[in-house]
């Protein structure tokens, strides 16, 4: 049977995919960011998932306000991204596993999660930047992919909570496939930032540090705040934080921590950093 | 369940709800075209053209041709379409972020950084 092996969180900043371009590892502001990754790209080595579950956000590539689903599964066989209007330079394609994402459908459907699935789907940096993170070498890449795409653009955004469940069904999902694929997830997005207002640079460290905790060992206690209150304390963007719940929820075994790093600021945000391991 | 009810605000937080969606659909939809070269290119030739073309109001053309972040928000506009316009014209999330502030744009990065602290 296929199982969830464990869980990445990573920043998802289009600002990293021009630093891994221009090769800022060893640059001041960049190098404590960067120098959490190797960590997480060992133990991606040591584990070796065939499948990655990623969690993001659209930025407003794939998904305009003509249609806007709370919940976008990929179920293509190969996922690429496209010019986000910077004149982005297309990546390779990512393979996907329309098998696997047919199998999570199907399963999170009748468990009452009436997803939108799309078999052709354009990928923007929150899901290419935390795969050139974990995977920076593509030729060597062997790992295929899930897109999962939450609706961050417009309120109501989904509840902590049911992001949490939903989470718990795509674990459920997973654990009820019948090939033998070790299948990781990766979290995307935050921490705390706000983009737009007045309140523009708001970040929130303490807020931060609680999260990094809690998502390891209490994430039910996330679960406890409203959209609302997650725009007060992390930032209009810092709502991303629903994608690390997605992330969190999967996981059903015994949850330990491998690695973390957390570093402001990247760009206007405080960038959070695990890797956590599911034990059976 | 009855929708949420009207929630305390949020200062220098505008939430893009339904009514701010509707607000902004043209001006969101214009900068959604934004994503590709045959719209940037477009906008570029002829701003006035390409807003009329979208049918946006007077005051997204006018805070369009200004620039104008907080008025883009203001009349519907969604930080993540915007960020389009943005890109386009070179600019990033530190310079806007100094321009909604009234901060220059050493003092907006002094400001995150001190965030850390």
């Amino acid at each position: 049977m296929a199982r969830i092996v464990g869980g990445i969180t990573t920043s998802h900043i289009p600002a990293i995919g021009n630093a891994i371009s221009r090769e800022l590892f060893e640059d001041p502001y960049w190098k404590p960011f960067f120098d959490g990754y190797p960590r997480a790209r060992e133990w991606l080595d040591e584990v070796k998932p065939d499948v990655a579950i990623v969690v993001y956000n659209d930025h407003g590539l794939n998904f305009f306000l003509d249609k806007m689903p709370t919940f976008a599964i990929g179920a293509a066989p190969q996922y690429t991204n496209d010019d986000e209007g910077w004149g982005l330079q297309p990546l390779p394609p990512y393979q996907g596993d329309p098998e696997l994402s047919w199998h999570i459908i199907n399963s999170l459907v009748a468990d009452e999660f009436d997803i939108c699935s799309c078999q052709e789907m354009l990928v923007d940096h929150g899901f290419t930047v935390p795969m050139s993170l974990m995977w920076p070498d593509r030729s060597k890449m062997a790992v295929k992919s899930i897109p999962v795409a939450v609706n961050t653009v417009q309120h109501p955004l989904p509840t902590p909570a049911r992001c949490f469940k939903l989470g718990q069904a795509i674990g459920r999902a997973v654990a009820s496939f019948p090939k033998d694929l070790k299948v990781v997830v990766l979290g995307t997005g935050g921490l705390s930032h706000q983009l737009d207002g007045q309140r523009a640079g708001f970040i929130n460290k303490e807020f931060d540090l609680m999260c990094m905790e809690k998502i390891v060992s209490d994430p039910e206690a996330l679960t406890r705040y409203s959209i609302h209150d997650l725009v007060r304390l992390a930032g209009a963007q810092g709502a991303e934080l629903i994608l690390w719940l997605i992330m969190r929820g999967t996981m059903t075994g015994t949850v330990s921590k491998v690695h973390s790093n957390y570093h402001i600021p990247i760009s206007n945000t405080g960038a959070g950093l695990l890797v956590l391991e599911n034990a059976v | 369940m009855e929708p949420a009810k009207t929630l305390e605000p949020i200062p220098g937080t505008i939430i893009f709800d339904g009514a701010m969606a509707v607000k902004g659909y043209a001006l969101n939809k214009m900068c959604y075209t934004f994503n590709g070269a045959a719209g940037r290119q477009e906008f570029l030739a002829d701003e006035d053209a390409y807003c009329a073309k979208f049918g946006l109001t007077p005051e997204q053309t006018k805070a369009i041709k200004e620039r104008n972040v907080l008025a883009l928000l203001d009349n519907g506009g969604n930080i993540y379409y915007l960020a389009k316009f943005i890109g386009m014209l070179g600019l990033n999330v530190q310079d806007i972020g100094a321009q909604q502030t009234g901060m220059s744009v050493e003092e907006f990065k002094a400001k995150l950084v001190a965030a850390g602290h």
